[in-house]
Formats: structure tokens, C-alpha cells, sequence
């Protein structure tokens, strides 16, 4: 059951076990009989941690999944709701309890697992429904990095990239480093840390000072990991927004979608022209006509933003032009929308006349003319010839070395630096001849199945020298995270 | 039992009565015990006011509910069976507290606090303070070193890192303004949002707005906190008052037009999105609102008058198409279809007409082309359809021409079962030859076909298409008699 969480260079068994200890220690704490009432959204991260039986084994005799009503019958002890930190979930928890028999005999005590933080605004809005009280144990479940796979860790923190980057929170960058500390607890610490962007720094800094503050933390643990290498997602935007052509990477976009199979190339070929730099300053056709057409807000969004990216910003012209036609067919409430790509940098009007991504392009040599997907030599087949531009970075960073592409670097954004921490001697690493190096890779704001794959084929390359582990706040695709970046236009519920 | 004791009596007597903080509540059980008499002992002291809260939590000899029912259960040594009911874990009514469930969350310490007033009974800090109780059966007791500072005061950073632990603080001992800010930024170098939010909350219950709004001015992280917690929280008001004096004009004019949204009668809408438009938006969105107001202003009216024109069931065509949904609040290129359907011919003047919206909104040709062209293909109305395409230059003569392009014209009319004879004549428009022999083929426009090989003098491929035609058609005879022609340098 483990063997896919030992089979990688770095075994994550023993990250998955803390989890099992932390998952035990609770359900304990609710003694008794209990049923478990899921947001649906947690079965799936959670079944990697722990199968029903391990439940079982802690007196968890029923499983519901959270929605609005009165609670099924259960003659249990205990309900235990287990849901992520969102208002709209305590509306329905809300529902639950009050619609809960209070005459009832036995009475159910009631307790919440915040997974995987507890949210000072969720508690505010459960003591305002009057309900805060009923709850005993309030807690929360640090699950701050799931093993996926034996090479992939996320925190599966959806708004993570839209509170770093548009709200200036760093909560979940607290929450990634802490992940991070939890990491090196199990498997060393991690001597080298590289760093690119502003919430790269963050995280480093929090790290640094976590480790202060915890001098306990030194632990004598040979290290596992030579090199931790942490990226912002906004020092490459624009991977996220093309299309993937990897397997895992179609379905994981196409799932869903009808796209015809004709109006799917015809996308590909006008994305494929931006990113080798075709006419990007101009009004697109293909995009206008599937204004008209009226197809998904989504997909017009990713071309426009893909655009924007690829012309390093859009003509006031063109992007008034394009702004324009989408408040006129789909509404003009989505002006706040736009303001949000805006503000993330992913449609803006381009400021100081200069376009750098062809020069980006160029050194760091993206696009590649003679990509050959059946047997390839080079990442940049996962995107039929297009090299994402982060995985580049960490190729270039094990060989030859950041220095080379100083350029480069500054032109994009955040700062880019590097770390080290102190090993106690005798741990230092030695390594065995022709024994590669091992880097975790952490994408602050997501990752994408594409740039997975990149790594992933780095890692098995012959004399690549290096394996890569690959860590995220969320598993993401263009549409999933362009989703999380849209204002939300329902009203509130209040 | 009798470190209890002993700290309870330092307690009571100590000047330091309103800085009370509860730390982990283990042996809670007999902590409430003593407690309980305190509270006795508290009702001389305290004022009237707080006689509600000593009535909330009714100490009627029973324990918060599931403390003794927890330590019941361990003592029991519950077997926990797997399979439903067992009588040992029955649980009697003695052990289920008499307080309603909400009570319990009125914890010992806010009957403590030094309270204010004026404000609500709860502070926020509170949240984080009634945690709910980390209760433990006694086995499970934490260790002695967790009680060092039991009841020493916490320095802002120890009780920042308390918090981060999710232990119990009480934020009320911090009364002065430095003492706050301290407390404001030893949470925002700690990073941990929960935390931030908790001491922010604190603050604006606690300080005046001009002095936290000067504050937060310059301590963005702390700033970008509150406000995402405002925007959550619906306090529009606190939000816009923040934004304005930050001057952040831009974001109080989208702040304030977000709210339309939890408008739902279009009257008010209409009144508010009108509001709207004198805020301090960037040019070219001050446009897009005044569009959306105008909008919405039109579609009232034609809402209003099209529902009496449906009920007076006078209008054949409302009575062939009846509505399925009304016109308010859609987007405009949506209201322009409606339009086309609805009210295609009527004079500019209306504000119901095609050409008015067109002229309103600066709706470009290509938009409006494409929009009318599919509301009428949808009547099947084909006369409207080649008027649309028709162009006539000063000299008179007429040129079909769309800015969209003739194989888009072709889409539309075969989406809507357009005869093939209608469909014939857009499709031999089509520019492209290929494409053209791909729709032609596809639709059966046999008589396009025909004269594009014959055009192209492709022998071999309208030889093969003759197996395409029905046997002794026109169109058979058709292909016949080009073969036939002598004249025709075929190119194979």
C-alpha cells in the first residue's frame, strides 16, 4: 500500500506515518463510538493518509458527507465534522447542529477537525450563528503536505496562490514552511536552500527563523536532501496557461470540457503562436471569434492572459479592445474579474514599452523547433515544444549554476537568492560516486502536471546528475487556477 | 489539587485580578469546582451587568458536559465496540450538562475579563481563548512544565507564540498603544494569519478608527490582513472608510460596485449601479459602469413592456416564442439577441430596437452583424438574413459581404436548419475553396460542388462525385453535361 510512497529516492512513508499518529491522536480524543461527517472535498487527500480500516480501528462507525439538513441517524457518541476552513461549510455545519434533536437520548457531542488549519473567521462565523459552543474539541489537523505520490508532496491549498499574490497574505506561506520544518524533522535538514521571487524569500526567512526559535529542532538525521529550490508560480505564469500535452496533463484539462476536436487545435496552434512570440501585440482573431461564439469565460481568459504574458503586458489598445468585448457578452460585473488578473499580473497593460520575453525566450532556449515526443531529449516535449520556463530554471540551477543567467534572472520577477544551513558535523553529506543529488522542488502558488512530468524526466535522465521531489500548495491547471483567481458572483450568504 | 488552592488564593487576592488567564485547562474538573465557588464569591464584586453571564453559565452541580462524560468514558475503560451499542457506554442523563451547548463556550475567563460595557460580551480574542477546551481524561495530563507561567504576565512576543500554539490568551491586559502595536507586530512577524486576525479584531474593537487606520498605514501585511478579513466578514462599511482614508480610491469604487451583486431587486440595482457611476474608477471602467447602469435602466423597460405584451396575448410572435427568461441583468450582447428576436424591426427611436442598443453601447458591426444574423436565422426569417449580407454601394448595386466571413454565415444557418436551398447561396460565398468544398459537401450542396470542380476543372473529382447525387436528379444531369462539355480544358 506504501509502495508508492517508498519507491522514489526519498521515502515518504514516514511523512505519511506522522500524519496517521497526528489523525489517531484525535479520533482518541473523542472517545467513543463517532461518525465522521466529510467535506467531500477531503476524502481524497485524506485516503492517501488512511484507509477506512485505520478509522474503524478508532471507533468511527459511520461516514456522511457534510451537506445542509438534519444529521443522518447514527447511534453514536460522537460527530466529528472534518471540513476545510471555508464560511460557506460552516453555513451547512451551522444547519446541522441546530437542526440537531436536542431531546434526543443519548445526545451526540459535537467536534470539528479543521483541515489543515483552523481559520479564526470560520470560528467568528460559527459564534455568530450561536453555534461556536456546541463543539467540544476544536482542532485542527496539520496536514500541511500530503504525499500524492513517491516524488510529490502538495499542501492542496486552493486559494493559496490568490491570498499570496493578490490579498498579500502569507498565511499559507506560514504554512509551507512549517510543512517544510516538519520535512527536515523527518529526513535532515536541508543544507542549501535556492530561492526565486518574493514569496520564495518569505518562506526562506520564516524557515530560517522558525529554526531559531526551536533550537530542539536540530536533530541528527542525515540528511536526505541536498538542495531546496523554491519558486514563485509568478515567476512563470505562463506555464499554467497553455494547454498541456502530456497524458496525465490532457486529462487532467479536457476532463469536462467539450471542446470539439477541431476548435481544441485551432486553441493549440494560437497558443503555440504566442509563445514562440507571434503577433502578440495585436487583437487576435481566433479569440475574437470565440468571444462571439460566447464559449467558456475560462478559456478566453487563459488566451488573454497568455497573451498578456507573452507580449510581457498588453497595448492599452488591444487590451481596452479585448476588456470591452467580454463585459459586453458575458456582463460587465466581471469587471472585478479583470481587475484580479490584473492584479495578479496576468492581463495588464504593458508598462515601460519594452517586451522581455522574447530575450527570455531566447537565452533560456523555451522553445524548441526539433521536439521529438516520441522519444524526447529535451522537457520541452511535454508542451509539444514549448520548455516550461520554471523547470529550466531548475535544470539550469543544477547545471551550470545560476551565475550564468544573471540576465535573465533579474528580468523576472521577486529576488533571486540562496541559503545555507548548518549541518552538525559528521552529517555532512558524502556522496558515493555517480550517486545523484536530490532537490526538492517547492512551487509556492501550484504546479502543473506538465511541469511534474519535466522534472520527472530530468530525474531519470542518464548523467542528469539529479533527482528532483517535487512539493506545491496545490496541484493546478490553467482553468482550476484561473477559477480560483475570479470574483465570485453570487451574493454572499448573509 | 493543591497548586489549585494555592493559586486560586494568590489569585483572588493579587492585583493583578483582571488580567486572568487560563492556561491548559487539564484537571479542569476540579479547576471548575473551585471556580465555582469563586464565582459565588465574585457576586459582591462584580457589577449588575454581569449578573447574565453568571445566569448563562448555571452551576447547577453539573460539569460542562462531555469533561466528566469523557473522564467517565476512560474510567470505563470503554471498549469502544465497533459494532453499535453498548450498554456500558450508555450514557445516564447526570452526566449531560443542564447547560444548553452554547453556554459552555462562556468560559471561566470571560467572566473574568475586565469587561467593557459597551461593547459586545465576547471579544474575538476570545475565540482563540475559548478554544474548545483541549480536554483531556486526567491520564493524558500534560507536564508539569507547561504550568511555569500560570499566572505571570506574557510579554506581546510569548503570548504571539502562545497563539500560535493555540493556546488561551486574553488580549484585554494589553491597554496601551504602544503595547498594542507591539502586540500587532510581533503577530505580523510571526506569520501566522490566525494570529494576525485575532490581534487585528482586538485592535478595532479596542482603538479609535483614526488612530488603527493611521497605524495600519504603514504595516502593509497588517493592513492587507484586515482587509481581506473585512471583505470576508460583509463589513462593507468599516472596509470603505479604510480604503478612503488610505486613499486607495480606485479599490473603494470596485469594493463599492461589488456590492450590486447582494442586490437582488433591480429596482434597487438599477438606483445603486446609478450611485456608482460619480466614483473614482479609471476612465475607461467609469465607461463600462455607466454601460451597465444604462443597461439595466433599458432592460426595466423593456421587461415591463414586454410582460404586458406577452400577457395581452395580442403579439403573434411572443405567443410562437414564448419567453423563457427575462431580460434583466443579462449581458448586453445577450439583451442585443433578445432584441433581434423580439423587436427587430422597430424604428431607432425605441428602446426595445436592435439599432438603438447598437447606437447606445458603440456595439461594433461585427458583434451586431453576427447577433442578428442568429436571432433571425433562429425565425428562420432568410429574407432578414440576405438583407443583413446585402450591401448596396451609391451606384445601386448590391454585394453580399460579411465581416465575419461566409463559412460563420453558414454555421449559423445550418445550426438552425436552414433549407439547403438558403444554405446554397452562402456557402458558394464561402472565399476559401476548400472550405467551401468541405461545407458543400457536408450539407449536400450538390450545385456548389458541381461548379467549384467545374471551376477548378478537376475531372476526376466530379466524376467521383456523381456516386454522391441521387440517381436521375437534376444535379446528375447537371455534372452529365459538364463532362460532356468539349469546351472545358480539364486539368485531369
Amino acid at each position: 500500500m506504501a509502495a508508492h510512497l517508498s519507491s522514489g529516492r526519498v521515502n515518504l512513508t514516514a511523512l505519511r506515518e506522522a500524519g496517521r499518529r497526528e489523525l489517531r491522536e484525535f479520533l482518541d480524543k473523542c472517545a467513543g463510538s463517532k461518525a465522521i461527517v466529510w467535506d467531500e472535498y477531503l476524502t481524497g487527500p485524506f485516503g492517501l493518509i488512511a484507509q477506512y480500516s485505520l478509522l474503524k480501528e478508532h471507533e468511527v462507525e459511520k461516514m456522511f458527507t457534510l451537506k445542509p439538513g438534519r444529521l443522518p441517524p447514527a447511534d453514536v457518541k460522537n460527530i466529528i465534522f472534518f471540513v476545510r476552513p471555508k464560511l460557506e461549510l460552516m453555513d451547512i455545519i451551522t444547519d446541522n447542529v441546530l437542526r440537531e434533536d436536542r431531546g434526543r437520548s443519548p445526545q451526540r457531542d459535537f467536534h470539528i477537525l479543521f483541515v489543515p488549519r483552523r481559520s479564526l473567521l470560520c470560528e467568528q462565523w460559527l459564534k455568530e450563528q450561536g453555534v461556536l459552543g456546541s463543539f467540544i474539541h476544536r482542532e485542527q489537523y496539520s496536514l500541511d503536505l500530503i504525499p500524492f505520490d513517491g516524488d510529490l508532496l502538495s499542501m492542496e491549498s486552493d486559494s493559496a496562490f490568490k491570498e499570496c499574490y493578490l490579498e498579500s497574505d502569507q498565511t499559507s506561506l506560514y504554512h509551507a514552511a512549517k510543512g517544510l520544518m516538519t520535512l527536515q524533522a523527518l529526513y535532515g535538514t536541508i543544507p542549501q536552500i535556492f530561492g526565486k521571487g518574493d514569496c520564495a524569500r518569505h518562506v526562506a526567512n520564516m524557515m530560517i527563523r522558525m529554526k531559531r526559535e526551536f533550537p530542539g529542532s536540530q536533530n541528527s538525521i542525515f540528511p536526505v536532501f541536498d538542495t531546496l529550490l523554491l519558486l514563485d508560480r509568478n515567476v512563470d505564469l505562463l506555464t499554467p496557461l497553455a494547454t498541456q500535452l502530456t497524458y496525465e496533463g490532457l486529462i487532467d484539462e479536457i476532463y469536462g470540457i467539450q471542446n470539439t476536436s477541431e476548435d481544441f487545435f485551432d486553441n493549440l496552434t494560437v497558443e503555440q503562436e504566442f509563445m514562440s512570440g507571434i503577433d502578440t501585440d495585436k487583437v487576435n482573431n481566433y479569440i475574437e471569434d470565440c468571444i462571439a461564439q460566447k464559449h467558456p469565460l475560462i478559456k478566453i481568459l487563459r488566451l488573454v492572459c497568455l497573451q498578456s504574458v507573452c507580449n510581457s503586458g498588453l497595448k492599452q489598445k488591444v487590451l481596452d479592445h479585448y476588456k470591452r468585448e467580454i463585459l459586453q457578452t458575458y456582463g460587465y460585473e466581471h469587471i472585478l474579474t479583470l481587475n484580479n488578473l490584473e492584479k495578479a499580473g496576468l492581463l495588464k497593460p504593458q508598462t515601460g514599452g519594452r517586451n522581455n520575453y522574447p530575450t527570455i525566450r531566447k537565452t533560456l532556449r523555451l522553445w524548441m523547433d526539433d521536439v521529438n515526443e516520441q522519444s524526447p531529449n529535451d522537457i520541452s516535449y511535454v508542451y509539444s515544444g514549448y520548455a516550461p520556463l520554471s523547470v529550466r530554471l531548475a535544470q539550469l540551477l543544477a547545471r551550470p549554476g545560476w551565475r550564468s543567467i544573471e540576465e535573465v534572472l533579474k528580468m523576472l520577477p521577486g529576488p533571486h537568492f540562496e541559503e545555507r544551513q548548518q549541518l552538525p558535523t559528521g552529517l555532512q553529506k558524502k556522496r558515493q560516486q555517480g550517486e545523484n543529488r536530490v532537490t526538492l522542488v517547492f512551487f509556492l502558488g501550484g504546479v502543473t502536471y506538465a511541469e511534474i512530468a519535466a522534472l520527472r524526466f530530468l530525474s531519470q535522465m542518464e548523467d542528469g546528475g539529479t533527482e528532483y521531489i517535487i512539493a506545491t500548495t496545490k496541484l493546478i491547471n490553467g482553468t482550476t487556477w484561473i477559477k480560483s483567481l475570479m470574483e465570485k458572483l453570487e451574493p454572499a450568504p448573509f | 489539587m493543591s497548586r489549585v488552592r494555592a493559586d486560586e488564593e494568590e489569585y483572588w487576592h493579587s492585583s493583578k485580578f483582571r488580567a486572568f488567564t487560563f492556561d491548559d485547562e487539564d484537571d479542569e474538573l476540579s479547576q471548575l469546582k473551585e471556580s465555582k465557588r469563586a464565582v459565588n464569591s465574585l457576586r459582591d464584586i462584580v457589577d449588575d451587568d454581569d449578573d447574565d453571564d453568571l445566569e448563562r453559565v448555571s452551576w447547577s452541580g453539573e460539569p460542562v458536559g462531555s469533561i466528566s462524560w469523557s473522564i467517565k468514558e476512560t474510567a470505563s475503560g470503554s471498549t469502544g465496540s465497533l459494532d453499535g451499542r453498548d450498554s456500558s457506554l450508555q450514557k445516564g442523563p447526570s452526566s449531560y450538562a443542564a447547560l444548553p451547548k452554547q453556554a459552555s463556550s462562556y468560559s471561566l475567563s470571560s467572566l473574568f475579563k475586565g469587561r467593557n460595557k459597551l461593547s459586545s460580551f465576547q471579544s474575538l480574542s476570545d475565540a482563540l481563548t475559548d478554544t474548545g477546551i483541549k480536554n483531556y481524561a486526567p491520564e493524558l495530563r500534560r507536564p508539569k512544565a507547561e504550568y511555569k507561567d500560570y499566572s505571570s504576565d506574557w510579554s506581546p512576543k510569548d503570548t504571539v507564540r502562545r497563539m500560535q500554539r493555540g493556546k488561551i490568551c486574553s488580549l484585554e491586559r494589553f491597554r496601551s498603544l504602544q503595547d498594542k502595536l507591539l502586540l500587532l507586530d510581533e503577530a505580523v512577524a510571526g506569520h501566522d494569519g490566525n494570529v494576525i486576525t485575532a490581534v487585528l479584531i482586538f485592535l478595532k474593537r479596542t482603538l479609535r478608527r483614526e488612530i488603527l487606520f493611521r497605524e495600519l498605514e504603514v504595516r502593509q501585511v497588517a493592513l492587507c490582513h484586515l482587509i481581506h478579513f473585512l471583505r470576508e466578514m460583509g463589513e462593507q462599511k468599516f472596509l470603505l472608510d479604510l480604503l478612503r482614508f488610505l486613499d486607495r480610491t480606485e479599490e473603494v469604487a470596485l469594493s463599492q460596485y461589488r456590492e450590486h451583486l447582494n442586490i437582488q431587486d433591480v429596482e434597487k440595482r438599477r438606483e445603486f449601479l446609478k450611485g456608482c457611476i460619480g466614483l473614482p474608477f479609471s476612465a475607461e471602467d467609469t465607461s463600462h459602469i455607466q454601460d451597465h447602469y444604462t443597461l439595466l435602466e433599458r432592460q426595466i423597460i423593456i421587461e415591463a413592456n414586454d410582460r404586458h405584451l406577452e400577457m395581452a396575448g395580442q403579439s403573434e410572435l411572443f405567443r410562437k416564442y414564448p419567453r423563457k427568461a427575462s431580460i434583466l441583468n443579462m449581458p448586453l450582447v445577450t439583451t442585443l439577441f433578445y432584441s433581434c428576436f423580439y423587436h427587430y424591426t422597430e424604428a431607432e427611436g425605441m428602446f426595445s430596437s436592435p439599432t438603438n442598443l447598437k447606437k447606445t453601447f458603440k456595439i461594433p458591426d461585427k458583434q451586431y452583424v453576427l447577433t442578428a444574423l442568429a436571432a433571425r436565422a433562429k425565425l428562420r426569417a432568410w429574407g432578414d438574413v440576405d438583407a443583413l449580407l446585402t450591401t448596396k454601394n451609391w451606384l445601386g448595386y448590391t454585394k453580399k459581404k460579411a465581416p465575419i466571413g461566409f463559412h460563420r454565415v453558414v454555421e449559423i444557418l445550418q445550426r438552425n436548419n436552414a433549407p439547403v436551398q438558403v444554405l446554397q447561396e452562402y456557402v458558394r460565398l464561402v472565399e476559401d475553396v476548400e472550405t467551401r468544398l468541405n461545407l458543400a459537401s457536408k450539407y449536400k450542396c450538390h450545385d456548389v460542388v458541381i461548379e467549384t470542380y467545374r471551376d477548378l476543372k478537376d475531372r476526376v473529382q466530379l466524376t467521383a462525385y456523381k456516386c454522391k447525387v441521387e440517381r436521375g436528379s437534376a444535379e446528375e444531369e447537371k455534372i452529365q453535361s459538364i463532362l460532356s462539355n468539349m469546351q472545358i480544358r480539364w486539368k485531369n
